[in-house]
């Protein structure tokens, strides 16, 4: 069966020891963890993670239901084959003369990454968007030399009303069943 | 034995420390008993055992108390409780919670944690015990405040026992204890946001699983642990009657499923019988009943049951499709879901199938060791085989890890469910002997015997100190080969005979009963084990009897590791002077 990566919005209980749980699981059933990303949302006491995992169609659903037998985990959807909006958000700082300023921020312009500090000899950019588009500015900056870089984890919704908001009827066992 | 339980009186609405709503909520759950061990970070609890509604009883290491809970919880479907201390007195804890884990018994153990402001300073005695059983428990709860005591007990409780049951650790630290709150004891379910375990069955395959029972030409049922935890011995009865299925069971199947019925197989996997191995290699149909294909019991995946469709009825989706691919799975509670199949299900007569597993039997017959004759040495299966007669198969057994466990699980045919318990998934020696004192607790009105090997009861043994100061009454059978005998046998197996680390000295187990106070008796021959057993059944306290048994014997049939499951050792037929027991007919000739 054909590894391919998956992603799973997790609503988890915003409490101590909650990423541990999760990463433990991940590491105890040797599930490979792309990236994780991990924050607040809008419901106070509700965390919202989006794990992105290499795995095949078997794996997904028994990541599935291992994360739903969590007892600080809400809710689980995995929505790799579902129209969503994922996010990456990167920092870079490239080394750049004042010369080649210009240049580098046409270039950032074209990948639609901002202009975040600007020092004599550096340039901060901020760049949202897919892993594949920040690799591509990354690529072209990388001639200019990149002195820094961070990104976040992936972050996902998927798209129209019928999203991947906190369902609250998500029975622990039993429920769906990750069929073959 | 059976000890007078305190009346109690509900002090809701009262003053308590910490210390003391520990063991209120204990009662409030229904808990009578708890097994542990004094500490530090607990000394606060303990001294509020004066006078509290639960009775304790001391063991002499944290890991029997651990096991003591387990055996109680496996004896009895009750949640059973350990206490211990922080640092060490936790860690210790950790095998029996692991032991538990895979095996999904509903255990809940209260440690103490040091007083909360020195969290993460490395104090005395101070060791993340939420963090080490994080793997190994269903949950586990760190409690710093007073308040959160009593609600998150309940919820412990509730957490270990619903669903698909297991360890959870309660750490609660010393200034929580001795801190003071009104006492509040909610008598409404539980209810918890991210977890609400679900027991009727999901989205329906049941007819596609009748269509495949009724279709079927070869089908099996294949038996676990779930039949036992949910309950569903009736019905599993009820079905395999009414569409002639032929069962097997795995080892914490046995008793799920009388072994006395025209229609149980015993037990598949690595040391099953050769023709439930078989059939299953050969069967057109799988009924996998709460049972999770561990690899004791398929062998080589890719050779497993290859034949087969299957269905796979299981309350744990995380199993579905976890090592075996099956066809029909059906998520829920076992008993619910063949209720639900039982009335759908044909009436049928398999006579062709039941009469090719007969012939696959062989003469079975002389798997019965009655038959014979008594040449004056002392098998394992004979004192197995003995005691399961002169018990009249009625007598709750525990057993340890090896080959003891495996002759066991062979010779005494369970009739009745919860009177085996084993530690099956971790296979953890040491276990016997404090899971029969946590037995005999849970069910004072049993006979309880302890099987256990020479290594295995020399892990734990020091609980016979809590045997005598409690005034247990068990029986301890040890089957003494003067060898660590399941790895001397894959030694002998698989490892050019190289008995590396195996041959092992013990003390002499009568006198070492007689140091505890208790009585020892030592056992040579066969026509010795009727008069040793009947003697201890009939002392007051416990007897610990040493079987000096045959040192090379090994357990057949055996599928190894990663062997197909058809491909069987079996007993060599000549030539082993000390082995008058035969697996087959095919062997005997």
């Amino acid at each position: 069966m054909a590894t391919a990566l998956c992603t799973f919005v997790v609503h988890v209980e915003d409490r101590p020891g909650v990423l541990d749980r999760v990463a433990s699981l991940f590491r105890r059933r040797a599930f490979n963890i792309d990236s994780l990303n991990v924050g607040r949302t809008h419901e106070p006491g509700v965390s919202r993670m989006t794990i992105v995992a290499a795995a095949d169609r078997d794996t997904a659903l028994r990541i599935t239901a291992n994360l739903r037998k969590l007892v600080n985990v809400l809710d689980v959807q995995e929505i790799t084959d579902k129209p969503s909006v994922t996010r990456t958000l990167a920092l870079l700082k490239i080394d750049v003369a004042p010369e080649r300023r210009a240049e580098a921020m046409q270039l950032a312009e074209v990948f639609r990454a901002r202009v975040v500090d600007v020092s004599p000899s550096a340039l901060m950019l901020e760049i949202t968007g897919t892993q594949d588009k920040i690799d591509g500015l990354v690529s072209v900056l990388r001639p200019f030399g990149i002195t820094e870089m961070v990104q976040t984890g992936v972050v996902a919704m998927t798209r129209g009303a019928d999203g991947t908001a906190l369902r609250d009827a998500n029975p622990t066992p039993g429920g769906d069943v990750p069929a073959a | 034995m059976p000890h007078q339980r305190p009346p109690h009186r509900d002090r809701r609405g009262e003053t308590l420390t910490g210390a003391e709503i520990i063991w209120e909520s204990l009662a409030q759950e229904g808990v009578d008993i708890v097994f542990g061990y004094p500490g530090g970070a607990i000394m606060p609890a303990y001294d509020a055992l004066v006078g509290a509604p639960v009775r304790h009883v001391l063991v002499r290491h944290e890991q029997g108390a651990a096991h003591m809970a387990d055996g109680y919880a496996r004896a009895s479907g009750r949640v059973g409780v350990a206490v211990a201390t922080s640092g060490p007195g936790a860690t210790n804890l950790v095998t029996g919670i692991a032991t538990a884990m895979l095996d999904s018994i509903p255990i809940v153990c209260i440690t103490g944690q040091v007083t909360s402001t020195l969290i993460g300073t490395d104090a005395f005695q101070e060791t993340d015990i939420t963090g080490v059983t994080l793997p190994i428990t269903k949950h586990n709860y760190l409690v710093t405040r007073v308040e959160d005591i009593a609600p998150t007990i309940k919820e412990a409780f509730y957490v270990a026992r619903s669903g698909r049951p297991g360890p959870v650790v309660v750490d609660i630290t010393k200034d929580a204890q001795q801190a003071k709150t009104v006492f509040a004891w909610d008598d409404a379910p539980v209810k918890m946001r991210g977890y609400r375990p679900d027991h009727s069955p999901g989205p329906a395959s049941i007819d596609e699983a009748v269509r495949l029972i009724d279709g079927a030409q070869r089908p099996m049922v294949l038996a676990g642990h779930g039949i036992v935890a949910a309950g569903a011995e009736d019905e599993l009865r009820q079905i395999v009657e009414k569409a002639d299925l032929p069962v097997a069971l795995t080892l914490l199947g046995l008793g799920g499923f009388p072994a006395s019925h025209p229609q149980s197989l015993g037990m598949m996997g690595m040391h099953g019988e050769a023709w439930v191995n078989t059939a299953i290699q050969e069967a057109d149909l799988l009924v996998a009943l709460g049972m999770r294909f561990d690899d004791r019991v398929t062998g080589h995946l890719d050779n497993y049951a290859r034949g087969a469709k299957k269905i796979h009825v299981e309350l744990d989706p995380a199993e579905i499709n976890k090592v075996v691919k099956v066809d029909v799975p059906l998520v829920g509670d076992v008993r619910e879901i063949l209720r639900a199949l039982i009335p759908r299900v044909s009436q049928r007569q398999r006579t062709a199938w039941r009469a090719h597993i007969d012939e696959l039997k062989g003469h079975s017959a002389v798997r019965d060791i009655q038959t014979l004759p008594d040449e004056g040495r002392l098998h394992a299966a004979h004192v197995i085989h003995d005691l399961w007669r002169l018990t009249g198969g009625n007598a709750l057994v525990v057993t340890d890890v090896g080959q003891h466990q495996m002759w066991e699980a062979q010779y005494y045919r369970h009739d009745h469910p919860r009177k085996l318990v084993t530690s099956g998934g971790l296979g953890t020696m040491g276990f016997a002997l404090p899971a029969a004192i946590g037995a005999r607790f849970a069910m004072p009105d049993e006979e309880v015997w302890v099987v256990v090997g020479d290594g295995g009861f020399q892990m734990t043994a020091c609980e016979l100190s809590t045997i005598a100061q409690e005034g247990v009454k068990i029986h301890v059978a040890i089957i003494n080969n003067g060898f660590l005998g399941m790895v001397r046998q894959w030694q002998e197996f698989f490892y050019g005979g190289r008995y590396v680390a195996t041959p092992m000295k013990s003390p002499d187990f009568v006198k070492l009963a007689e140091a505890h106070g208790l009585e020892g008796l030592r056992v040579r021959q066969r026509s010795e084990i009727e008069g040793a057993v009947a003697h201890a059944r009939a002392a007051v306290g416990t007897v610990v009897i040493d079987f000096r048994v045959e040192q090379e014997d090994s357990v057949y049939p055996m599928v190894a590791a990663g062997s197909p499951l058809g491909e069987m050792i079996r007993r060599p037929a000549q030539g082993r002077k000390h082995n008058p027991i035969y697996e087959t007919g095919e062997d005997e000739e």
